[in-house]
Parts: C-alpha cells; sequence; structure tokens
C-alpha cells in the first residue's frame, strides 16, 4: 500500500485492510445480542443441532407411518426383568431420571459459578459429568442386550418393521454422541475452573457448558416422547 | 440481568423446576406403566413434554431472562420444522397407501387355472 493509484480498493481511515478486516467489519460495534459472544454462538450452535434431531425424528415419524409391517411395541422390548418382576420400560425410565439429575446439579454449578465459589461448581459440574457418564454406561448395556439378547440390527429385527433398528442407533447413539462429547467438556472446564482460570474473565464459561448440557436433556425428552413413549 | 454479571436467580427456583420436572417424567412413565391408549395417551405424552421441555428452556436455560431479540432469534426459527413435519406426514401417509395397495395384497392372477374373481 504505497497508494500510487486508485485502482484497488479504498480503505477508509481507521480500518484494517485484508483477511483481519473483513473481521473487524463483520464485528465491529455491531453486536445484536447483549450477552456474551461465547453464549449466543453456543445458543445458535444449539438451534443448528435443534434442526438436526428434528430431521432425525421426522425421519423416523415418516417411516413409522410409512411402513407396512408392524412396528415393535418399544415398551415391551425395552422391558427388564428384576427379581422376577417384569417391568415395562423401566432401564429407560432410570436414564431419565439420572439425566434429569445432572441437570439440576448443572443448574447448581452455574449458580454456585456466578457466586464465585470454585470449589462447589467444580464439584457439581464434576457430579454432572459423572451422571452422564452413567446414562452413557446405562446405555451401552441397552445397546448390548438389544444386540446380542434381542437380535436388533440397523436392517432387521425380529419383532416387527425393520426401520424400528436404524431409526434406534441413529437417534440414541447420535445423542450419546452428545453425552459423551458433554461430559468430556464439563471435565475440562470443571477443572479449569478448580485451576482458577476464569477468576478474571468471569463465570459465564459455566453457563455456557450448562446450556449445552440442558440441551441434551431437551433432546432426550424428546426423544423418550417420540420414540419410548409412542 | 443479562450481561456482565451473569445470570443469577434464588437458588428455590432451581430446586422448584428440577423437583417438577421429577414429578412430569414419573407421569409421563406412569403413561406408559398403565398402558393408556388412544387419545389419552398421545395427548398426555405430548402435553408433558411441552411441560418440561418449556420449563428446561425458559429457567435452566435461562430464556425466561433473557432479552427479546435472543428470544426470539433462536425460538422463531424452529417453528420453521413445523412445515417438515407436515409434508413428511402428508408423504408417509402417501407411501403407506402406495405400500398397501402394491405390496401387501395377493397377486391378482396366480394361476390360470385357479384365477381368483
Amino acid at each position: 500500500m504505497s497508494g500510487e493509484v486508485a485502482t484497488s480498493v479504498v480503505e477508509p481511515a481507521g480500518v484494517t485492510p485484508g483477511l483481519p478486516g473483513v473481521v473487524g467489519d463483520f464485528g465491529s460495534d455491531k453486536q445484536a445480542f447483549v450477552v456474551p459472544w461465547g453464549k449466543a454462538m453456543m445458543w445458535i450452535f444449539l438451534l443448528s443441532d435443534t434442526f438436526i434431531f428434528s430431521c432425525f425424528l421426522t425421519g423416523y415419524m415418516h417411516v413409522r407411518m410409512s411402513t407396512t409391517v408392524p412396528w415393535p411395541n418399544p415398551s415391551e422390548v425395552f422391558a427388564l426383568t428384576i427379581f422376577g418382576n417384569h417391568i415395562p420400560l423401566v432401564l429407560i425410565a432410570i436414564m431419565t431420571f439420572v439425566l434429569i439429575t445432572s441437570s439440576g446439579t448443572m443448574a447448581m454449578a452455574v449458580n454456585f459459578g456466578y457466586r464465585r465459589n470454585r470449589g462447589k461448581t467444580t464439584a457439581l459440574m464434576l457430579m454432572t459429568a459423572g451422571f452422564g457418564a452413567v446414562f452413557v454406561g446405562m446405555q451401552a448395556f441397552e445397546w448390548t442386550k438389544l444386540i446380542l439378547d434381542e437380535g436388533v440390527r440397523p436392517w432387521a429385527n425380529p419383532m416387527g418393521a425393520a426401520q424400528f433398528g436404524s431409526c434406534f442407533f441413529m437417534i440414541t447413539g447420535f445423542h450419546g454422541l452428545h453425552v459423551s462429547a458433554g461430559v468430556i467438556y464439563l471435565v475440562i472446564v470443571a477443572l479449569k475452573v478448580w485451576r482458577g482460570d476464569y477468576e478474571k474473565k468471569g463465570y459465564e464459561i459455566v453457563e455456557i457448558t450448562g446450556l449445552y448440557w440442558h440441551f441434551v436433556d431437551l433432546v432426550w425428552v424428546f426423544i423418550f416422547a417420540f420414540f419410548y413413549l409412542w | 440481568m443479562s450481561g456482565t454479571e451473569g445470570q443469577q436467580h434464588p437458588l428455590a427456583i432451581y430446586f422448584w423446576i428440577w423437583g417438577l420436572l421429577f414429578v412430569l417424567s414419573g407421569f409421563s412413565y406412569a403413561v406408559d406403566y398403565f398402558q393408556l391408549h388412544g387419545l389419552l395417551r398421545w395427548g398426555l405424552i405430548l402435553l408433558f413434554m411441552f411441560l418440561k421441555a418449556g420449563f428446561i428452556v425458559a429457567i435452566f436455560m435461562h430464556m425466561n431472562w433473557e432479552r427479546l431479540a435472543l428470544k426470539l432469534a433462536i425460538l422463531v426459527p424452529p417453528l420453521a420444522l413445523l412445515i417438515l413435519i407436515g409434508l413428511m406426514a402428508v408423504e408417509g401417509d402417501y407411501t403407506f397407501l402406495t405400500r398397501s395397495e402394491t405390496f401387501t395384497k395377493p397377486p391378482p392372477v396366480a394361476h390360470p387355472t385357479h384365477a381368483r374373481e
């Protein structure tokens, strides 16, 4: 930019040219949401994730409506016999309660984060991660039982419509992946809270992590209703 | 409320919502446990589902205390999904009818001597 001929782009005073300028132009003084940027971005990510899960569930609705073969009864497929009692859907109910419990501990962690109580925030976040790990463990048990004992495959199963397996493995698998990622995310942020990394920046990060975790719980509410109860 | 000081609310509200989510999940499970059927079943499942989802988003995710711009930006776009769901329901119904018509009836003429009426 030695400035001989005006063939190049005329740069107004006080702005950066080139690639850093792009960032500046899109970001400068044009904040739409009066929240920390990380929180706005997490919400937008969750919005896109909403569309992904909704597409899965809509796809499931479509194949279930269009098949002429009877759909396996989830209440029976996911029943367990505990101490001689045959209880329908019991594992799924326990998984639901585990996830809700973890949502509660997460909400507490956010609260103690803003009170700058590092010890309690870390402990509650690790508890949340623990409940998440328990949830994934139970899901692994459920998958194992379904694959080995019941013979469910993504392309066929002995109980009825073949699409049952593909929907089940895709939807719960994708959700389980979210839970697993959330556990890792929670542990990382919890350890950073413990180390005192956010003393200067503030504890919005705990709330942002919490948003992700509550969203995972939220998706489970819909999966529970549409896949297991319907 | 949002901004620099963050979302701080009394702990009591979280405990209330926490308890409520447990109760609502219990109700959802009861719908299956008592083997309710028909319109009652679908209605109750959807009611408890939307109540739970609403409480999680409004209280646990603090949407209730956010500014309107953020609320609208996040909550309005998913309404487009209703169109997708509607279209796929119509399409699923049509596919079901076509399959019933074409694949599940016995072939019209199996053998000339055993021709069905």
